[in-house]
């Protein structure tokens, strides 16, 4: 297992950045509105990709996302799975000696990347969506529902089914969700009709 | 000071152990727990990743009921709860962020919501490690444990304020005090992977799996953990992490609420201890031969 990671890793840190395309300075200064983060004071320390839990994973390292958004490559920024990867722990805003907050600036990407529609990997947000609906319905989290939701929107009908004999056993998660609350819904209600009434992806 | 108390989801379900011993170790130190009438979830963290206005909203209609309760201070065992509830407030600040929120809530939320903080951090304001050790009764002596908090609860660290963000010790301060032989855990705040466990498992079986190893390495008894998702990540999780990295795991996951009310003498079953899924045979053995011994500190 952890070979392939280290190979996967290698296949991964041969993308390289296209610098003859043109510089997109409008989102660039879109991406420091947003964030409130001084992109152009980052000087490719690597500090952030060294700490990075989620590193070998990414087709993009968050340094190199930091240098595309530097240089205004939108689709560069937009288009890799790490926004989509990122664990939001901020390791990387912590380390960052120039104190940009880089897992705000990882976050904003990835809200940029849904208001125009792209999503590199579905299986995130469809994790993320069988989550809120399952507040949604109950106004508390129910992760037996969160997973039944996520099997059918991913089709991946044995995720986590190893864990099942023994979260059974501990009576830890229980089939009938815990709680009845509704002003949770309703938020989420409203949030949903908003973004589609302001044309952004809910 | 009143107090109001957010639970969290997780404490209804997959971290029902962290709920009971949490409270029962709150009662033993006097600090009683009033939840917030009918709150609700925090979005943890698929409504960040989704939007931060959804996220905000969500947490500021548990801080508003909190603010009409007169509340000064929200506490919750959650670090996920916590970093949401901290920074919606923190935003919320912003007029126009307020106002976006605002739209989303049956009505406004209060203009000065309460600060929130963690459980962990209110014992550490109300008792100091004396007063802790004085109400020690069976001492965790001889019991080897490596205090993991993850990545939530010291940070981001402007609005998280706990304390160094990357080498935290609140926690080695009270189960030290507790009589445990605290180690040091350079990882201590190393993400476990958090909740890519369901869509993208390597990435939480690797990361959860380093946090194993080095435990295993140290000679450990047991992790010391204060997050309902890294427990869950690195118990239940943990024959998952242990075929990524190809090793074996027989490590222990507790909430540090459980080891602090097992020095208190409160029950095992009151602490939920039966609800871990790695049992912690070897500390459980020491821990008796401690009593047996009349528990001398």
């Amino acid at each position: 297992m952890q070979k392939k990671i280290v190979l996967r890793n290698g296949v991964y840190m041969m993308n390289s950045i296209d610098l003859n395309r043109s510089r997109d300075t409008a989102f660039i200064k879109e991406v420091e509105r947003i964030s409130g983060q001084d992109i152009s004071s980052c000087y490719q320390c690597g500090n952030c990709t060294a700490g990075c839990p989620a590193a070998f994973v990414y087709d993009r390292q968050v340094s190199q996302i930091m240098r595309a958004v530097q240089l205004g490559l939108k689709e560069q920024a937009l288009g890799c799975n790490s926004i989509w990867y990122c664990l939001s722990c901020s390791m990387c805003s912590l380390r960052c000696p120039n104190m940009i907050d880089v897992a705000l600036v990882m976050e904003t990407l990835r809200h940029m990347a849904r208001h125009e529609g792209l999503v590199t990997v579905p299986k995130m947000e469809k994790f993320w969506f069988s989550f809120m609906d399952t507040v949604r319905a109950f106004g508390r989290t129910y992760e037996v529902g969160t997973m039944a939701l996520f099997m059918m929107r991913s089709l991946k009908f044995t995720t986590d089914l190893d864990l099942a004999p023994a979260a059974l056993k501990l009576r830890k998660l229980p089939f009938i969700p815990h709680s009845a609350q509704a002003a949770a819904g309703k938020i989420i209600e409203r949030y949903r009709k908003r973004a589609k009434e302001e044309g952004v992806r809910p | 000071m009143k107090y109001s108390y957010y639970p969290g989801c997780s404490q209804e379900g997959s971290a029902l152990d962290y709920g009971k011993s949490t409270g029962a170790v709150c009662a033993a130190l006097g600090i009683t727990l009033n939840p917030i009438p009918d709150w609700s979830c925090c979005g943890s963290t698929p409504a960040h990743a989704v939007d931060e206005e959804l996220s905000a909203a969500l947490c500021a209609r548990n801080l508003d009921i909190a603010a009409r309760e007169k509340a000064d201070l929200v506490v919750t065992p959650c670090p996920s709860c916590l970093s949401n509830l901290r920074t919606a407030r923190y935003r919320m600040r912003d007029e126009k962020f307020r106002e976006r929120v605002n739209e989303l809530l049956d009505s406004p939320a209060a203009d000065e919501l309460p600060d929130a903080t963690s459980i962990m951090q209110l014992i550490g304001r109300l008792h100091d490690a004396e007063d802790i050790s004085a109400r020690v009764v069976k001492p965790l002596k001889g019991i080897r444990l490596a205090a993991y908090y993850g990545c939530l609860m010291s940070r981001p660290a402007r609005i998280m304020e706990f304390g160094d963000p990357e080498n935290p010790t609140l926690m080695e301060t009270l189960l030290a005090a507790c009589g445990a032989e605290m180690v040091d855990f350079p990882i201590k705040t190393v993400c476990c992977g958090a909740s890519a466990g369901i869509p993208e498992r390597p990435l939480t079986a690797y990361n959860s799996g380093k946090i194993l190893e080095l435990a295993t390495k140290l000679g450990v008894d047991a992790i010391a953990v204060a997050c309902p998702l890294c427990q869950m990540n690195l118990d239940l999780r943990q024959k998952q992490a242990a075929k990524a990295m190809d090793l074996n795991f027989d490590m222990p996951v507790m909430y540090f609420t459980q080891l602090m009310g097992l020095a208190m003498n409160i029950a095992p079953e009151h602490l939920g201890i039966e609800q871990l899924c790695v049992k912690p045979a070897a500390l459980m053995s020491k821990y008796a031969a401690n009593s047996a011994n009349g528990g001398e500190k």
